[in-house]
Formats: C-alpha cells, structure tokens, sequence
C-alpha cells in the first residue's frame, strides 16, 4: 500500500496538470480536426469536422512553408551564435585578470529581463537606415547605408543579431556555473603536464562542459523555435514574410483570423517538429 | 479557516452597501467599451449623460485599439460582453455573423431626430447588413490626399488636380523639381487601402456572385493596380517601404515626399506636430478616373472620386439587459451638440451632417476636403472575411512592389488564396438555401 500514499501526495500536481495541461492539449488535437472559425463561435452548428484537411491545407500553403524555413534560419543561424557568445562572455568574466565581474555579469544580463519592447524599440532606432547608428558606424568602414528592417535579404539577420544580444546573458549565468565547477586541481594538472591555454580549454574546459552544452543546446534550441515577439514588435512578419516565423503564423491564424482549427494543427506540427529535432540533438551529443 | 474570511469579507460588503444611499437598487448600471483615445475623451459626455438621467449609470472601459478586435471577440467567447461598444465599422459585419449584435429596427424608425439624411449615406450604408440596421455612426473616417502646397507652386500647380492622369502629370513635375533624393508621393508598401480604393474608382466590385468568390480578375481592378504599381515603378513613390519614414510628419516637414494619402486624425496630428507651418500643408478630395464624367459623376475633376467608408459605431450586444438604457446613451452620443463636442475633444469628425453645419467644419478649407469626400464614399464588401482578405491585397501589393512577383501571378494568387478563405461562406449559403 505504499504506493497509494505517493500517489495521494502528487495528486494536487497531477490533478492540476490534468486540468490545465493534459485537457488542453487533449482538445486541441481534437480541434484541429475541425474548421472551427468565427461562423462556429457564434453558432455550433457551423463547425465541421474535417479530417485532415488543416493538415493537408497546411502542406499546401507557400506562407507555411515561408514561416518553417525562416523559424529553421533563425534556429540554425540564431541557435548556435548565441550560445558561442554567452560562451565568450562567460569565459571573459570568468578569467581572473577581470575585475568588477559582478558588475558585468549584471550588465550582460540586464537585456535578458529588460521587457522585449522596450528593446525593439530602441532597436528599431540603431537600425534605422537613414539616422540608425548602426549605418552610421559602418558609413565609417565606406559601406553603404543598408535598409535593415525594411529589406527581406537583412531583416532576418537583424533580428537575430537583436535575439542574440538579448538572450545571451541567460546561458552566459549557466556556462558560468559550469565553468566554476571546474575543479581548478584540473587545470592545474594539465599545467604540470605543460599543456598551453587553448589546450586547457580543449581538453578541460570544454569536455567538463559537455553537459551544460547539453543543456544549454536544447533548451535554446527549443526556445528558438518558438520565435514570436521579437518579429510580432519589430516587423509583423514582414517584409515580404521574411520574418514571418511558424508561431507569429499561428497567432494569425488563430487569434486575428479565429481559426482555431488551422492554428492548432499548426501548434501540433511545430510540436513534432520540436521534439523530432530534440531527440536527433540529444543522440548527437550522447554519441560523442 | 477559508469560509469564515469569505464570510467575513461578504458581510462587510453588504454593510458598505447599505452605507450608501438607497437610490442603489433602482440604479441600473450599463458597460460600455470604447476605444483608444475616444475612451477616454468620451468619459466627459458620459458624465453630463448621468446627470440627464439620474436612474442610469454608465461604466466607461477604455480599451487599447490595437487589443480591442481580440477583446471583443473574446469576450464573445467568454460571454462578458458589454452593454453597449464602440466598434469600427468594417467589423460590424463579423459580429452580426456571430449574433452578437442587437437589432436597432424600432428604434432607429421611431426616432425623430433621425432620417436617411441625418449621416453621409456611404457610412450609414456600413452599418446595415441584408437591410436590418445593427449599429449607429459615431464618427466617420476617410481617406484623402495631404499635401505641401509650397511644392506643388514651384513645380507649377496652384490648385491640387481632380483626374488621375493630371494627378500623374503633377506628381512627375514634382519629382522633377525635387530632385533624386526625395519623391513626390509617400506609399505604404504592404498596403490595402490605396489599391482598393483606386480599384473601386474603377467601379471593380472585389468579389463576385455574392462575395461568394474573389474578382481581381477583373480588368478594372487590373488597371487601378497598374495605376498604383506605376507610381513606385516609375520612381514617385520611394519603393523602400516605411521603415525609411520613421517619423511621418518630420518627412512630410522635411519635404521628403509631397503628398501622402491618409485619414482626418492626420489634420490635428499635422496642426500639433508641425507648428507655424499650417500654410505649407493642405488637404485634397481623391482624384477620380479619367472619364468618370463619362460614367455619370459630373465635369471632369469636379467630383472626387470615391474612397473608403471607415469610422466607428456604436452598437448594442444582443444578450445585454438594458438595451433601453444603452439605446438612450446611443442617442445621446450621437446628437448634434454631442457630436460636436466630441469632435472638439478628440478632433473625429462628425457623422452628423448637421454638425458639420453648426461647428462650420464644412467650411473650413482642410475639413471642407473631408465633407466633400464624405459624399463620395463606397463601402467594402460587407462580410466578416473582409478584413483578412484586405490583408491578403496588401500582401500581394508588396509583393508586386518589391518585384517577387509579377502582376499576373500577384491577382491570380490573390483570388486563389480568397477563393480559399470563402469557402466556409460558400458552404454557408448553399446551406441555408
């Protein structure tokens, strides 16, 4: 019997995550068999059930296919520059010739708390392409001024280089953590041994780091596939659907136009999509 | 230990409500949703409102305009809708859909004070779906021409053209006086507006059979958007898009482009943001199709061509318990001197044509470009699909600018994807015949 203690004491959780986690979910697989719409809020009578027809239309629309390509852009491009800086940056402010290191662990992660509008809008001004600092700093090095947000070659680049700045401090904190749970005896073994800086880092620093790479890789790998705010504020999608990610998608299809039905067949296909390249990057790294 | 606090906190409210007078319990209270800056301006006509009539008690909610669509649809959702709300009237025809809205029949036909000629004709036409009248005008919204009157003098115009071709002819000169770096007109790339309303100059009806089908087929929607298209292909407009203009009016100021097309809130924004400039700016009915004379509108430029029928309305949700109430501050909203006064307060302009005669707003030159374009107005197709399929122009009006796309492709994409998102209303139909 004593089993059916335990299960007494998770039951609160698992109720709560039945109600308004395993329901939801449950409802929305269902809906997205239907064409549930405006006509079908208003009366019931109008919804259909539809088979797989929101799939089937949903391989079929060029605007999906527009959204998965720039969502796998800003993850392949996005992903790992963001984590090679929160590493660069995690390595500076570890190095012990640094001085004020609280306050620059502070400063790098300021933007990761800052609210993500205030940080397009001021975006939205270095990018400027006529007054923006950014053109202006490189009108210095003789190129010319480039149209950031309003050209679909370099909006999407842009708003990765703004992601990155603000998300990097967040794995910037746990590569820190890991790399101040590197037992300094290692590093001083490696020296008696007569090993040189870069390869203390090859063979130290980064093998005693893999697990925090794990994490790290697929936490920001799965939150980068969620893009939404940072193309919502700063471009809606354009131009010219460059920026248009599956998830600012499906919040058009489902909150602006209301259907409902469309939006949660897309949310099930992102969620394959997700784990499929989860469980591919997990055995990638369980390999090595 | 929870109840008893609930149980405390209970009879403590019921003892702050016997404090107050005993007028509560005959007091009916209505909710009323507005938006943007209106909620806020209105909750002063509200309060003159309550003092006319002291059984009844307004709530005011001011909802943000980019939120209220959602909001209200939600609300829907959730049954908590209010009384009465502010909606734009291009959605009227989603929320009749849902039966969200109460008929205004009886009322609007008892009503003295309101006859066919009390609102411009192509706003009042917006608020009436299969001949049932669902909401009243508020105030009304229109496009038109803005323009620098200093630059259209030293490119040789004293006066703004009145035909599409002379429209053109001004913009080239223009152009020509302002040199490389600066444009004659300002476009939105991703626009519907200024497409649709060129197309429906043209007398092209956007759907067909019914709003059962997508009809940019149509060779006068094809010329409308040739026309539009031109202006960027040719170098008038900077094909660029907005991100160039960060600040509108500081553009407009610099002389960066000459005219730009764009609603009445722009007057006031103009008046606050450019001071003692006023001289250098006017306002212009849209041009009409050359030959429209031919099709019945008057000499040649004498008769603006048409533009969109936009605005706001008021109307009353269908499952509301006090639709009297909400009806009596309906008709309070929209009496003259309310109008008028609200138009001082948020600088809208009026739907009531006889307020326009009493503040002298018709007469006065830049508004006097709205009143005449208020006469010539045509609605968009009333059904709730309207506005994603306006959406879907803009796209393709971009693609089409930004040369991804050739004309063809672009509108035969377009009544594809439209053909696509009418489906539903289709089944609708066949259903219920």
């Amino acid at each position: 019997m004593r089993w059916a203690a335990g299960y007494f004491f998770v039951a609160p959780a698992l109720l709560l995550i039945a109600v308004f986690f395993v329901f939801p979910v449950f409802s929305a697989f269902l809906l997205s068999f239907t064409d549930f719409d405006i006509y079908s809020l208003g009366n019931i009578e109008y919804l259909r059930f539809v088979g797989i027809d929101n799939y089937i239309n949903l391989f079929g629309n060029s605007r999906f296919w527009t959204a998965l390509g720039n969502t796998f852009y800003f993850v392949a491009v996005g992903g790992p520059l963001s984590v090679l800086v929160s590493l660069g940056a995690a390595l500076l402010i570890n190095s012990k010739l640094v001085r004020l290191k609280t306050l620059f662990r502070t400063v790098y992660f300021l933007p990761v708390v800052t609210t993500l509008v205030a940080v397009a809008v001021m975006w939205r001004y270095l990018y400027h392409p006529r007054y923006g600092l950014l053109n202006f700093a490189l009108s210095g090095i003789g190129i010319e001024p480039i149209d950031w947000l309003g050209d679909p070659f370099w909006a999407m680049p842009a708003i990765i280089l703004m992601a990155a700045w603000k998300n990097f401090g967040y794995n910037m904190i746990i590569f820190l953590a890991g790399l101040q749970s590197i037992p300094d005896s290692l590093y001083e073994a490696a020296r008696v041994d007569g090993a040189n800086r870069w390869h203390q880092f090859r063979y130290v620093t980064l093998p005693m780091l893999a697990p925090t790479f794990l994490f790290v890789g697929i936490i920001t790998m799965i939150g980068y596939f969620q893009l939404f705010a940072e193309p919502y504020v700063m471009t809606q999608g354009g131009p010219s659907n460059a920026t248009l990610s599956v998830v600012l998608f499906m919040y058009e299809e489902g909150f602006r136009w209301w259907n409902l039905g469309n939006a949660a067949a897309i949310a099930f296909v992102l969620f394959v999509i997700i784990l499929a390249v989860t469980l591919l990057q997990l055995r990638l790294q369980r390999e090595r | 230990m929870i109840q008893p606090t609930i149980r405390s906190i209970c009879f403590a409210l019921l003892i702050l409500l016997c404090g107050c007078d005993g007028e509560i319990k005959d007091k009916v209270t209505i909710d009323f949703w507005a938006f943007g800056r209106e909620g806020e301006a209105v909750q002063e006509l509200v309060r003159d409102f309550e003092a006319e009539h002291p059984h009844i008690r307004v709530r005011v909610q001011q909802i943000p305009w980019s939120a209220a669509h959602e909001k209200l649809l939600t609300a829907y959702a959730g049954d908590a809708m209010p009384d009465l709300f502010q909606l734009g009237n291009t959605w009227l025809p989603e929320f009749v859909a849902l039966g969200a809205v109460a008929e205004f029949g009886p009322w609007v036909r008892d009503d003295p004070d309101i006859d066919d000629d009390t609102f411009f004709a192509g706003v009042a036409a917006t608020n009436v779906i299969d001949g049932v009248v669902y909401g009243l005008p508020w105030y009304v919204d229109t496009r038109l021409v803005f323009y620098r009157s200093d630059m259209l003098e030293k490119a040789g115009f004293k006066t703004f053209p009145g035909t599409w071709s002379a429209w053109r002819e001004v913009m080239e000169r223009v152009k020509e006086s302002v040199g490389p770096d600066k444009y004659a007109i300002f476009l939105p790339v991703e626009d519907w507006t200024i497409p649709t309303i060129l197309a429906m100059q043209q007398g092209a009806s956007l759907l067909a059979d019914e709003d059962r089908y997508g009809a940019f087929d149509d060779p006068r929607f094809r010329e409308a958007f040739d026309f539009y298209l031109g202006l960027f292909r040719d170098g008038l407009a900077p094909s660029s898009g907005g991100s160039q203009v960060a600040n509108l009016y500081q553009e407009f100021s610099n002389g960066y482009f000459a005219m730009f097309v764009s609603g009445p809130w722009n007057i006031g924004e103009l008046k606050h943001r450019l001071p003692g400039k006023e001289h250098l700016w006017a306002t212009a009915p849209m041009p009409a199709p050359d030959g429209a004379a031919a099709k019945g509108g008057g000499v040649d430029g004498a008769t603006p061509g048409v533009s969109l029928a936009g605005g706001a309305s008021l109307a009353i949700h269908d499952g509301s318990e006090h639709k009297d109430e909400a009806w009596l501050l309906i008709r309070y909203l929209s009496g003259t001197e309310q109008q008028e006064r609200f138009h001082h307060l948020t600088g809208n302009l009026p739907a009531r044509k006889d307020s326009w005669i009493a503040s002298g707003l018709d007469k006065e030159p830049r508004t006097r470009a709205f009143w005449r374009q208020l006469q010539q107005m045509a609605p968009t197709p009333p059904i709730p699909e309207w506005e994603r399929i306006a959406r879907t122009i803009g796209r393709y009006t971009e693609a089409t600018v930004r040369n991804t796309m050739t004309v063809d492709e672009a509108l035969a994409s377009l009544d594809e994807d439209v053909d696509r998102m009418l489906e539903k209303r289709r089944w609708l139909l066949a259903r219920d015949q």
